[in-house]
């Protein structure tokens, strides 16, 4: 097992940063399971191996989800700018666009999370 | 622009990641109780209450035939520091000063911190029921002398596992009690720390605020942190000379575990 979820030194990062990107690493992973299943499903003409596979990516979409929340809550200007784009009609690029302008016109003013949050979190598993 | 007024505030971008980088700084070593307890959220400064899944009777109903209950819930509290910067220094650093004064801001960090460490550890009166408060264990005394921790420590774990609290087990030392632990060796040399390292099998932790210390399980889901807005640097006002700032945060705290800590008293 490799350990190239990490880009930095894994000393160097705090547990709360090793954390986030594992579960980056899981919303990959994730993420690539549906694209796969939905190539397969695309291809596959046999019903019931077809019922199977649309039962896993089911479990995809929900893996996926699962890790999006834990980071967006782990992430406030992650989540500023998903709130303004996600589950939302119309278009999404002008969303998008207008969620980042939002979220940075509070994030320009310095570093941290553009809502102003010092990013902090939760420091279990810190050593003292 | 959120309700913090960050880009109201007459300081470049540069002056903002200082001050961001120097508060988070001094906030994180201080910031005990969450390195020991669950912590869920941000949910955002406009998250007012935490769900406690119980209910109050109501003494009436809208009519006949039916009856009714109040959900209850736990309204979070709200923490602020304020302090003020000169706005010559931040020019200065600016500049490229590395020396700037932010000692204001050093001052409002630890307080903050101080202030979420007691009302986690032992409580904020009318407010939150800190750990100190709910456990029902009767405390046990550290003790004059240094050495001697490992007995009272050894005591506590012995009490948790008494009553079916797995570990690991954590110790929250108070300031004092902390810096005894680290600069004594035992007789023949033995660090204390490392004596107290193999009782607990979890982390001794530095927390400022507490009195005396507490033990307690890390296994989780025994002491729940809730975040609404977590701590988070605003802009209040300027004149001059000065700009006006503040570290805020909103949580609630709750003990779903009484018996998961022990309360040692200095």
């Amino acid at each position: 097992m490799g350990f190239d979820q990490y880009h930095e030194p894994p000393d160097e990062l705090s547990p709360a940063t090793r954390t986030f990107a594992r579960l980056c690493a899981s919303l990959t992973e994730e993420a690539e399971a549906i694209g796969w299943y939905e190539q397969r499903l695309a291809v596959e003409t046999d019903p019931e191996a077809r019922a199977v596979m649309s039962d896993a990516q089911g479990e995809e979409f929900k893996h996926f989800s699962m890790d999006l929340e834990f980071l967006l809550r782990r992430s406030p200007a992650w989540r500023e700018i998903a709130q303004g784009v996600l589950f939302k009609p119309g278009d999404i690029v002008e969303h998008g666009e207008e969620a980042e302008a939002e979220a940075l016109e509070g994030g320009e003013a310095g570093g941290g999370g553009p809502a102003g949050s010092l990013g902090i979190g939760s420091l279990k598993g810190a050593s003292r | 622009m959120n309700h913090l007024l960050r880009s109201l505030a007459p300081i470049s971008d540069s002056s903002w990641e200082l001050l961001d980088d120097e508060a988070s700084e001094r906030l994180t070593p201080a910031l005990a109780a969450r390195k020991l307890v669950d912590f869920s959220g941000p949910h955002g400064w406009e998250y007012s209450a935490s769900k406690l899944g119980r209910t109050a009777p109501l003494t009436s109903a809208p009519c006949d035939g039916v009856t009714g209950l109040q959900r209850r819930v736990m309204p979070l509290v709200e923490l602020r520091a304020d302090f003020e910067l000169s706005r010559a220094e931040l020019r200065d650093a600016d500049r490229g000063a590395v020396d700037a004064d932010l000692e204001a801001l050093d001052t409002a960090a630890h307080q903050i911190a101080v202030a979420e460490n007691v009302t986690v550890f032992h409580g904020w009166h009318g407010a939150i029921t800190g750990i100190e408060e709910a456990s029902p264990h009767e405390r046990m005394h550290l003790g004059e002398i240094t050495d001697a921790y490992p007995q009272p420590v050894a005591g506590a774990v012995e009490r948790l596992l008494h009553n079916g609290i797995s570990g690991p087990y954590a110790l929250a030392l108070g300031g004092e009690q902390y810096q005894r632990v680290v600069e004594t060796a035992e007789q023949g040399g033995y660090p204390l720390l490392e004596h107290l390292h193999k009782i607990l099998e979890g982390p001794i932790i530095w927390a400022p605020g507490v009195r005396g210390a507490l033990v307690l399980s890390t296994r989780g889901g025994d002491f729940l942190f809730e975040s609404g807005q977590d701590l988070s640097l605003g802009y209040d006002s300027h004149d001059g000379e000065v700009i006006r700032f503040y570290l805020e945060e909103s949580f609630s705290f709750r003990v779903a575990t009484p018996e998961a800590a022990v309360v040692l008293d200095p």
